[in-house]
């Protein structure tokens, strides 16, 4: 019984990185009405992010996530001036399309360079022992920076001048734009914010799992299910809708083989598509 | 149907496409027409979704796996002759595909697109599982099996033929789907959903019977292409890789015509090829995909064919 519990307490340890990632995924929704199917390569960006940094330069793990914030935001704006700035307001299919080209061209370019190889970056963190299991140092870590890092997200949305012109153009960009809000570049840094969220979970995850260039699509898949999970454009559900996915993979670890892991998730995923197209914490709508 | 000379031509390209490598019996050059026909065969039925019913599906290669797991076994667990259990494989996923398209096909525009790549990787992930097909090692067929077409050097080549007639009956059905009241209410949706449903075009229906549609041919190819192969495992068989090519060649060569997804299908296998030969290039396929793709969507959205009517609107006339 113990074992179940502490398996569902690492997994919402984990489900709160899950949530950074698809908060990333949902703002640039939200604002845009884009889904970002790089979304995965810029998991991995933040991953190699953090091998670069400890295993390569030999600074702190940890250091990674700051700069890795820093970086993903200039890189979002490159990308949004790439890629996206011209499928705004055209039909999703062509957002989708143009999106999961700055896909391939990324991952292309990180398997060119890192190969597909497993790599891994040691982080020593105390864990926290309790009755004979051991929660893992970096997955507190993980969760505590998460969680951090997306009450920063909450402060700058709803307390700051630049937030409030975010929630602005995501609500009516017409009417944002004619009350003297710069709507374009309104979108270029919402589109940044999102790409520096969604790195800095890579940078997150690779402190606790190894992983490769391949690595982004499953985390992904994961950011869907959980922005479908929170409803998508709306930061806070994400965050829930991440846990409660952590809580979903933590309680099912005990009972079934890991391969089937999956099969719970994609299943789900559908099934809230179809059944609660807006969310189960839609309640909690932004 | 058969009074305009277009079908005609779809025919004799078909004829000539299948005879040519036979009689110049030069293998290597059937293996890559092959190649290219499935590429044909996957986008033209990818172009039914995306070009006229405007939906779409990133998942498209799960009819083409299933076709081909539901071939194998009915080849292998129960010795039917490779015509039979493609067309069985075809009939079932298509099948499949209808039940399925009912449900996620209420779904509109960016959340149908994510639920079909959740029904690519949670199909995957049970098959991996099902252990009558093999598990994650697959089904693999001995050379018994193509005793019935007269030994393995012959059912190479009789797989070949029966390909490019799938591949031309997807031309085909492209060219009667566009043309019939069908298409038309297709054509609607994929403008203006809303506005097709009130002027009484049975929306649910028709993208469900679209869905469904799509996934038969695939299917069909999938049970021939991985017969030929001799094995078929789930990493090959659902590789969420290859419908996205797909869509890169649907929009190369001008989604919404019939012979553009065909174009695009044969110039982004011929490039692919050259890319993957040429050392330099080699690591970077994946790279010159995207870019290419990129630069499409956001320059030339209406691919090839799009262009073409748009500069020379002549060529409307006769390239469709």
């Amino acid at each position: 019984m113990i074992g179940i519990l502490a398996s569902v307490i690492d997994g919402i340890l984990i489900g709160a990185v899950y949530g950074l990632a698809a908060m990333g995924l949902t703002l640039i929704w939200g604002v845009m009405n884009v889904i970002n199917l790089a979304h995965g390569a810029i998991v991995v960006i933040g991953m190699f992010v953090l091998y670069t940094v400890a295993n390569m330069l030999g600074l702190h793990p940890y250091g990674a996530v700051p700069l890795m914030i820093v970086f993903g935001f200039v890189v979002g704006i490159a990308l949004y001036w790439i890629g996206v700035h011209r499928m705004i307001g055209r039909p999703e299919l062509m957002s989708l399309l143009s999106t999961f080209a700055l896909n391939m061209v990324l991952i292309g370019l990180g398997t060119a360079w890192w190969t597909t190889s497993p790599y891994n970056v040691q982080v020593s963190m105390p864990g926290v022992s309790w009755r004979g299991y051991t929660f893992t140092g970096t997955h507190i870590t993980a969760a505590a920076l998460a969680v951090v890092i997306a009450g920063l997200l909450y402060l700058l949305l709803y307390h700051t001048r630049i937030g409030k012109a975010v929630r602005a153009v995501a609500t009516n960009r017409e009417a944002a734009e004619l009350c003297g809000i710069p709507t374009t570049q309104v979108l270029a840094m919402a589109f940044g914010l999102g790409v520096a969220l969604a790195g800095v979970s890579g940078t997150l995850i690779a402190t606790m799992f190894p992983f490769t260039v391949l690595s982004g699509e499953a985390y992904q898949l994961k950011s869907f299910v959980v922005t479908v999970l929170g409803g998508l454009g709306n930061p806070a559900g994400a965050l829930m809708g991440g846990i409660a996915l952590g809580l979903i993979e933590g309680l099912a670890t005990p009972f079934m083989p890991l391969s089937w892991i999956p099969i719970v998730e994609f299943g789900l995923f559908v099934f809230c598509l179809i059944a609660f197209p807006r969310g189960i914490f839609s309640f909690t709508k932004a | 149907m058969w009074r305009r000379p277009f079908p005609w031509f779809i025919v004799a390209a078909a004829l000539l496409y299948a005879l040519y490598p036979y009689f110049a019996d030069d293998v290597g050059l059937r293996e890559s027409l092959l190649l290219a026909a499935v590429y044909i065969i996957l986008a033209s039925n990818l172009n039914l979704m995306i070009g006229y019913a405007g939906y779409v599906n990133f998942g498209n290669i799960v009819f083409f796996g299933l076709g081909g797991y539901v071939c194998l076994y009915l080849v292998t667990a129960l010795q039917w002759n490779v015509i039979p259990a493609a067309l069985v494989a075809g009939v079932a996923v298509s099948a499949l595909a209808l039940l399925f398209g009912l449900g996620i096909l209420r779904l509109r525009g960016a959340f149908f697109a994510l639920a079909t790549i959740g029904v690519n990787q949670a199909i995957q992930q049970l098959v991996v599982n099902f252990e009558p097909w093999g598990g994650a090692t697959g089904i693999y067929l001995s050379l018994d099996s193509y005793g019935s077409l007269g030994g393995p050097m012959q059912a190479l080549w009789t797989t070949y033929l029966l390909i490019v007639a799938v591949t031309a009956a997807s031309l085909l059905a492209s060219y009667a789907i566009r043309n019939s009241k069908f298409g038309l209410g297709l054509l609607a949706i994929g403008q203006n959903e809303d506005a097709a449903s009130v002027l009484g075009v049975p929306t649910p229906l028709y993208k469900a019977m679209v869905y469904s549609a799509s996934a038969f041919l695939p299917a069909v190819a999938g049970g021939l292409y991985f017969f030929k192969s001799g094995i078929i495992e789930p990493t090959s068989a659902f590789n969420l890789q290859t419908s996205i090519e797909a869509i890169v060649m649907v929009m190369l060569g001008g989604s919404g015509t019939i012979l553009g997804p065909a174009l695009g299908a044969f110039l982004y296998e011929e490039l692919r090829g050259f890319l993957l030969t040429a050392q330099s290039f080699s690591q970077f396929q994946l790279v010159i995909a995207g870019a290419l793709l990129l630069l499409i969507v956001q320059f030339v959205p209406g691919g090839l064919l799009g262009w073409l009517h748009q500069h020379w609107p002549k060529t409307r006339r006769w390239l469709e």
